[in-house]
């Protein structure tokens, strides 16, 4: 069988996004909250808000210094594996993503630094507003990439000449049609993935019964802003969708695995799409809801893929069924939400084990539920990779061949599975030792450097015969 | 904007930014090679020590310098990284490897000699990948229509090994040179020993590189042996500074011979920038050639000229704040 360089190349560039993206999703809720956190204790002075504080600064080091490691390779592989995409879009990709460099690093350099290590050696009102400015960096850092990335879903304020996109207007570029929707969904998703790592871990410590009261400020004030945030992205992401309905019809139609333009379309919860038949197996279907839900009118038209030529068609199964499982996570963070409040109201919040067991498992939905996200939108695009103008085919390196892309994608594989079982390994450990100072070894500690701010030892047997010193 | 040459401007930008990163992620990558050598488990607690607050800010050069490249220069970008493939993911798992060393390496206790290899290696296979990368450079690619036309393992030369070994010793010779400034004791006294050695190492490389180059290409022949006399003084400095290195270890000098080193590697660098330019992509296209938008290298210049002199202080502070000896035992708190 002939290797195909640009599916390979497709396969390492998802694996590698993907498993970055997991860290910075994160991090960006994380950082808000943090920020909250040490402005509670810089209002009310209750140690419990410090506690917490100091606690979520540790796994937030963790998780950022994962990001940083993960991160650097994608700025390498526009130019490794689809270098024509490079060099006709760098015009306008060249700055957007040196930006984010440039505030990420001003981020790092200026703000963690002091966030991380200065707690004793600012007072905390420089420290809180170290914090917030962290917060507000991962945002800025999120608005380079969202605006890059819409860009390719929906191009606008270029001129494509001669093999090059040529930006004409950098204000039409940035805030291109899709943008601010996406943008606003990302964001929330942030926050429902902190809001539910926060939950799912405070929970924990809950049913362990371990400083009941700050893991009940952190349950309550997490559920709090789920019961807000988790409808508003099922209200920010229906606008999304008709975005989407506008400027990329057939990605709207593989979602819905519909084939025919059609009015009063079904909502299917279950098919099979056949792209060779042009068809579904074994539809199990609500009928106009999704004329309903796309189109706001019962008997709405929905388009469908059979309008662009086969070859012109997304993979229709991986975005159907990622689709899915990415409301179908959604709904469920709806449900977690409102049973908060309901046991709230009952006074059994804290004390009702199939809830906080459930808000455990919980903690990893929001994940799966933006990876999910992130497949239908990237797999809904092909086969182009900017939008209408420039395919895939087109994009790739001409020089690369399917036996070089096979090396380097098992390479980052390996790579990154070393890189993700050390960290999550780790992390595990970080949050197991909980909020208490005791088990705090004396680590021979550098400064400056993310993970140092977590005082955790990564594995515990001392057979080397090597102890650590302060 | 006709009379400002905006690609002029990057072009120094870039280049400035290589050798920055050259210069300061080359010490601790040096380290890194050096660590399976040092005497004990002891000193690799020192040496990793030494440069464990400023690592990373070092590495934000290649970080800038590949982003700043995509944005002003992306002919450059489009075909160096498909020529060098295989190398640059190299590099990179090399560098991804050190990266987290650093950060587990002082939490773990059953698993340190892991990390120690993985330091080590990582720090090895990235030098080697990024010397590789510089003979590639000065051989020049294999291009039609601004595309790389060439085969996966092109830069896998006699000549890009020979740099890449060089590269190394280079690198080694900083990292030992660092250490012997930064450190105290036996640590010091084995590293000032290593930095004679490793000084004979490069220079047989300089030479062999120096004799193959004019060779290569009858463009870099007809610059060395042109009207341009005046630049055979940056190899004259070149060895100027090694010498300094060499008679520095003997005095038991503890910042010349670093100092030293690093002229070495910039004198170097620019006889090999004069080699070529203003060929950005040898043998085809000029650094004009490659540009990008005027429009869009404005844009980002405006942010880059905000941010380096910032990135500049920032280096400088940290530096100051974690200068002087570094002492067994000892963390910065």
């Amino acid at each position: 069988m002939e290797l195909d360089p640009i599916l390979l190349s497709r396969l390492q560039f998802a694996f590698v996004v993907s498993f970055h993206a997991i860290f910075p999703v994160f991090t960006i809720g994380l950082a808000s909250y943090l920020a909250l956190l040490y402005g509670l204790f810089v209002k009310t002075g209750n140690p419990a808000w410090e506690r917490l504080a100091e606690f979520w600064t540790k796994v937030f080091a963790v998780v950022f210094g994962m990001g940083v490691v993960s991160g650097i390779v994608m700025s390498f592989q526009f130019g490794t594996n689809w270098s024509n995409f490079a060099q006709a879009t760098s015009n306008f990709l060249g700055p957007m993503l040196s930006y984010e460099v440039i505030t990420a690093f001003f981020l790092e350099a200026g703000f963690l630094g002091v966030l991380l290590f200065g707690r004793h050696r600012v007072s905390p009102k420089v420290h809180l507003f170290a914090a917030i400015m962290v917060a507000i960096g991962t945002l800025i850092s999120a608005f380079w990439i969202l605006a890059t990335n819409s860009w390719m879903q929906t191009p606008a304020g270029v001129e494509y000449r001669d093999g090059v996109f040529h930006v004409t207007s950098w204000l039409e570029a940035i805030f291109n049609p899709s943008f601010p929707y996406r943008l606003a969904h990302m964001v929330i998703a942030s926050f429902l993935t902190g809001g539910f790592v926060v939950a799912g871990v405070s929970a924990w410590y809950l049913l362990r019964g371990h400083d009941v009261e700050a893991n009940r400020k952190a349950l309550s004030m997490s559920l709090w802003l789920l019961l807000i945030a988790a409808p508003v992205q099922a209200v920010v992401g229906d606008m999304h969708g008709l975005n989407t309905l506008e400027h990329q019809p057939t990605k709207v139609a593989a979602m819905e695995a519909n084939w025919e333009r059609e009015s009063g379309v079904p909502l299917l919860l279950f098919a099979l799409p056949d792209k060779s038949t042009q068809s579904n197996d074994f539809e199990i279907g609500i009928p106009h809801l999704a004329s309903l839900i796309l189109t706001h009118e019962w008997n709405g038209e929905v388009p469908g893929l059979r309008e662009a030529p086969a070859d012109e068609q997304p993979p229709v199964w991986i975005t159907f069924f990622s689709f899915r499982v990415m409301v179908g996570l959604g709904l469920l963070m709806i449900v977690f939400a409102v049973a908060g409040l309901l046991l709230r109201r009952g006074g059994r919040l804290y004390t009702s084990r199939p809830f906080l067991q459930g808000l455990r498992l919980m903690s990893v939905a929001p994940f799966i539920a933006v990876l999910a996200g992130w497949f239908v939108t990237e797999t809904g695009r092909a086969p182009w990779l900017v939008y209408g103008m420039m395919t895939q085919a087109e994009a790739v390196t001409p020089s690369l061949t399917g036996g070089m892309a096979l090396f380097t994608l098992i390479g980052y594989v390996a790579v990154y599975a070393v890189v993700f079982y050390a960290g999550v390994y780790y992390l595990t450990r970080v949050i197991r030792q909980g909020m208490t100072e005791e088990g705090e070894v004396e680590d021979v500690e550098r400064a400056m450097r993310p993970l140092s701010a977590s005082h955790v030892p990564y594995d515990d047997d001392f057979r080397d015969g090597y102890t650590t010193r302060s | 904007m006709a009379t400002i040459d905006l690609s002029l401007i990057w072009a120094v930008i870039i280049a400035f930014s290589v050798i920055m990163y050259v210069l300061m992620d080359g010490f601790d990558l040096g380290v890194g090679i050096l660590f399976p050598f040092a005497p004990d488990e002891e000193s690799r607690d020192v040496m990793m020590n030494s440069v464990a607050p400023i690592w990373d800010g070092n590495e934000t050069w290649l970080v800038l310098g590949g982003a700043g490249l995509l944005g002003a220069f992306p002919l450059v970008y489009s075909i160096l990284l498909p020529a060098l493939y295989i190398g640059v993911f190299l590099m990179l798992a090399g560098l991804i490897f050190r990266g987290i060393a650093f950060e587990f390496r002082f939490k773990a206790r059953r698993s340190r000699r892991w990390w120690n290899v993985a330091f080590a290696g990582g720090s090895a296979v990235a030098s080697f990948a990024q010397g590789a990368v510089v003979g590639t450079y000065i051989q020049g690619f294999e291009t039609a229509d601004r595309v790389f036309t060439g085969g996966a393992l092109d830069w896998l030369t006699p000549f890009s090994v020979l740099t890449g070994l060089g590269m190394m010793a280079g690198y080694a010779l900083l990292g030992a040179a660092w250490i012997a400034m930064k450190t105290e004791g036996h640590i010091q006294q084995w590293a000032r020993g290593l930095v004679r050695p490793l000084l004979l190492a490069v220079l047989a490389v300089f030479v062999v590189v120096s004799l193959w180059t004019p060779f290569i290409d009858p463009n870099v022949w007809a610059r060395w042996f042109g009207h341009l006399e005046v630049i055979w003084i940056l190899p004259v400095l070149a060895l100027g500074c090694a010498l300094l290195v060499w008679r520095g270890a003997a005095r038991g000098g503890e910042k010349l011979p670093f100092l030293a080193t690093m002229g070495m590697f910039v004198f170097t660098y620019l006889g090999l920038l004069v080699s070529r330019w203003p060929y950005v992509i040898p043998p085809d296209y000029t650094l004009w050639d490659a540009a990008s938008a005027p429009g869009s290298q404005l844009f980002l210049l405006v942010g880059m000229l905000f941010v380096i002199p910032i990135i500049l202080g920032y280096t400088g502070w940290a530096y100051w704040v974690f200068r002087g000896k570094v002492r067994p035992g000892e963390g910065y708190h």
